[in-house]
């Protein structure tokens, strides 16, 4: 029963961190139809944004709750100047282009910011504790948990609720799902596409880079883990369903409580039963849990 | 005229590589070795390319090709290059032929993710079973011998050179081969239209099966190579980074041609070193940037450079002859 409490905890809190990492390029694919695998650099970039300012701000002796702002605004800068750079720059110029041109496109973009980071950054690990310890801790099972881990979580469940809410009861939201199901006709019927894809795209980025600010602060800012975290979401998202906002949910909690289980029960195994579980959704259910079958077009 | 291009390139590039080992210093060797051993791999890579379909998860087979190495050196010590050769490419089919039997029925962002999560649970079974591979330590591969013989130590990397470039050679036939088959048509054909390619009565399953197969012997081999070239083996051969690699070379090189790969593979190798010497933390950074440049503005690759170039020497000498 401890063991059990143990496993939904961090499993909630993993799930928490994996949905804020993956909801992004879920909405990018939906609408774009590119799998971005520069996203896990965005959300890497978010971190290192986040808690360089967090870290800025506390060098200048300002009041340590002033770092949740500081949190935020790292997200929103790396998110407004990334998406709109990489959408308007580089991805407008392949739309169209086969499936294999655009993975390698942002393939190569991903290379490009994950060295960046070490350029602006340097090799060392930044880390900014204050947002962790401010908001104290208490104990379930006899294992300390932080109220920040509790606060991540209900982050991501009003983010996500707020996404749906944005697509399924806006006036923008309606208009991006006609984009998503007919490019053509949506331009005929006057919608701007091409704005679409730029709102779509930053609002992709700046959710990655806001998963980055706030998981920031529950580790150590290293370089590389950009590379896990692209991994890890492309999981989430094909096991939920390629460009399914529930799907991202699914996922997330899926692997979260896999991961969280694998962890406490066979620490040997925690990285290969979650690439495990994608590949039998795959294989049982290729469209993931929440996607939709795309017909076959002569 | 072009048949005749074709043969003057082929002869000046084997002459040419025949030569690296005696007219070039040791660590110019090894680099053509390295991209020689890897430039197989990147051949199976581009043969998805030109069928429009990008994996990243080759490095599986080759993480198989070179882990057949570091075994058998550890259990066994046996490190006899030649029929590790053909192990390597057998255990690397065999994967394939494996991993295949679901990868026929994906295409696209599907094929291209579940490769990769293949690998990377390679890479996690690799990384985790610290007592059987050694985990991030590796394995060593050791000193290779030729047929139980074993050459001397100041002779070995001519040797090990040598072994590499006929199996290479040995490969571009191959790939030339399958490529002029049915089944190589039939391949480049998917990349138009695959339910075309069904109402003619082929499966595009059953080619992209074949593909899959072939494209595991040649990252098998490639593995093997590689492990006896840099003489440690890790995780990190499996890692998807090390896909993405092979498919960078492919698409550097131009992956329209069986020269491209080759080319590509070392271009590849001299860029890494030289940016990893003189960018120790941006080499990525310029990979990436190059691979941009290559997508937006030369989608054909380094070689289709070259290509251009013939043409057009080619079409003044014919204006040249009629004139």
């Amino acid at each position: 029963m401890r063991l059990l409490t143990i496993i939904v905890m961090d499993g909630a809190v993993f799930a928490a961190v994996l949905f804020l990492l993956s909801v992004g390029l879920t909405l990018v694919f939906g609408v774009l139809r590119i799998l971005n695998v520069s996203h896990g650099g965005i959300y890497a970039f978010g971190a290192y944004m986040a808690t360089y300012l967090a870290l800025k701000i506390l060098g200048v002796g300002g009041n340590p709750y002033l770092t949740y702002l500081m949190l935020l605004a790292g997200a929103i800068i790396i998110g407004l100047i990334a998406g709109p750079i990489i959408e308007r720059v580089f991805l407008r110029r392949i739309y169209g282009s086969d499936q294999h041109i655009m993975l390698l496109l942002t393939f190569s973009i991903f290379l490009i910011l994950d060295d960046l980071m070490k350029l602006i950054w340097g090799t060392k690990p930044l880390f900014v504790s204050e947002p962790y310890a401010l908001l104290g801790q208490f104990t379930i099972a006899g294992i300390p948990y932080s109220w920040y881990q509790v606060a991540l979580i209900f982050v991501s469940i009003i983010f996500g609720a707020f996404l749906i809410w944005a697509v399924r009861g806006t006036r923008l939201g309606k208009i991006v799902v006609s984009v998503i199901n007919d490019r053509e006709i949506s331009q005929a019927i006057g919608i701007n596409v091409n704005r679409i894809y730029l709102v779509s795209f930053t609002a992709g980025a700046l959710s990655a880079a806001l998963g980055g600010a706030l998981i920031a602060p529950t580790i150590a800012v290293v370089p590389g883990f950009a590379v896990d975290a692209t991994v890890l979401a492309f999981a989430v998202i094909a096991i939920g369903g390629m460009g399914s906002l529930e799907g991202a949910a699914i996922g997330a909690l899926l692997v979260g409580l896999l991961r969280a289980s694998a962890v406490h029960l066979m620490p040997e195994v925690d990285l290969v039963a979650i690439y495990l579980a994608m590949i039998l959704v795959l294989v049982v259910r290729p469209e993931g849990l929440f996607g939709e079958v795309e017909l076959r077009r002569i | 005229m072009e048949q005749r291009w074709f043969f003057l390139e082929a002869v000046v590039g084997t002459a040419l590589l025949l030569l690296v080992p005696l007219l070039f210093p040791d660590w110019m060797g090894f680099i053509v070795a390295l991209a020689l051993a890897k430039f197989l791999a990147v051949l199976g890579v581009a043969l998805f390319l030109r069928a429009g379909m990008v994996t990243f998860g080759h490095a599986m087979f080759y993480a198989v090709g070179a882990y057949t190495v570091g075994f058998s050196a550890k259990w066994f010590g046996f490190r006899d290059i030649l029929v590790l050769l053909p192990l390597g490419g057998l255990l690397g089919a065999g994967l394939a032929a494996l991993v295949g039997l679901v990868m026929a029925r994906y295409r696209e962002v599907f094929f291209a993710m579940l490769n990769l999560a293949f690998s990377m649970m390679l890479y996690g079974v690799l990384l985790k079973l610290y007592w059987l591979t050694g985990g991030t330590d590796g394995l060593g591969a050791g000193v290779p011998t030729f047929f139980g013989y074993a050459p001397p130590r100041e002779h070995l990397r001519v040797y090990q050179y040598y072994v590499i470039l006929l199996v290479a050679g040995l490969a571009i036939y191959a790939v030339y081969r399958f490529l002029s088959s049915p089944l190589g048509y039939y391949l480049k054909a998917r990349a138009d239209n695959e339910i075309r390619i069904e109402y003619s009565g082929e499966s595009v399953r059953r080619v992209i099966y074949f593909t899959y197969v072939f494209s595991g012997v040649l990252a098998g081999l490639s593995g093997v190579m590689a492990a006896f070239i840099v003489g440690h083996i890790v995780p990190e051969y499996a890692f998807w980074i090390q896909s993405g690699d092979f498919v960078f070379v492919a698409l550097l090189g131009g992956f329209t041609s069986v020269p491209g790969p080759l080319v590509g593979a070392i271009a590849f190798e001299f860029i890494r070193t030289y940016a990893s010497k003189y960018f120790p933390n941006e080499w990525q950074m310029v990979l990436g940037i190059i691979m941009l440049a290559i997508i937006l503005f030369r989608p054909e690759g380094l070689w289709s450079i070259y290509e251009g170039l013939a043409s057009r020497f080619g079409r003044s000498d014919r204006e040249a002859q009629r004139a």
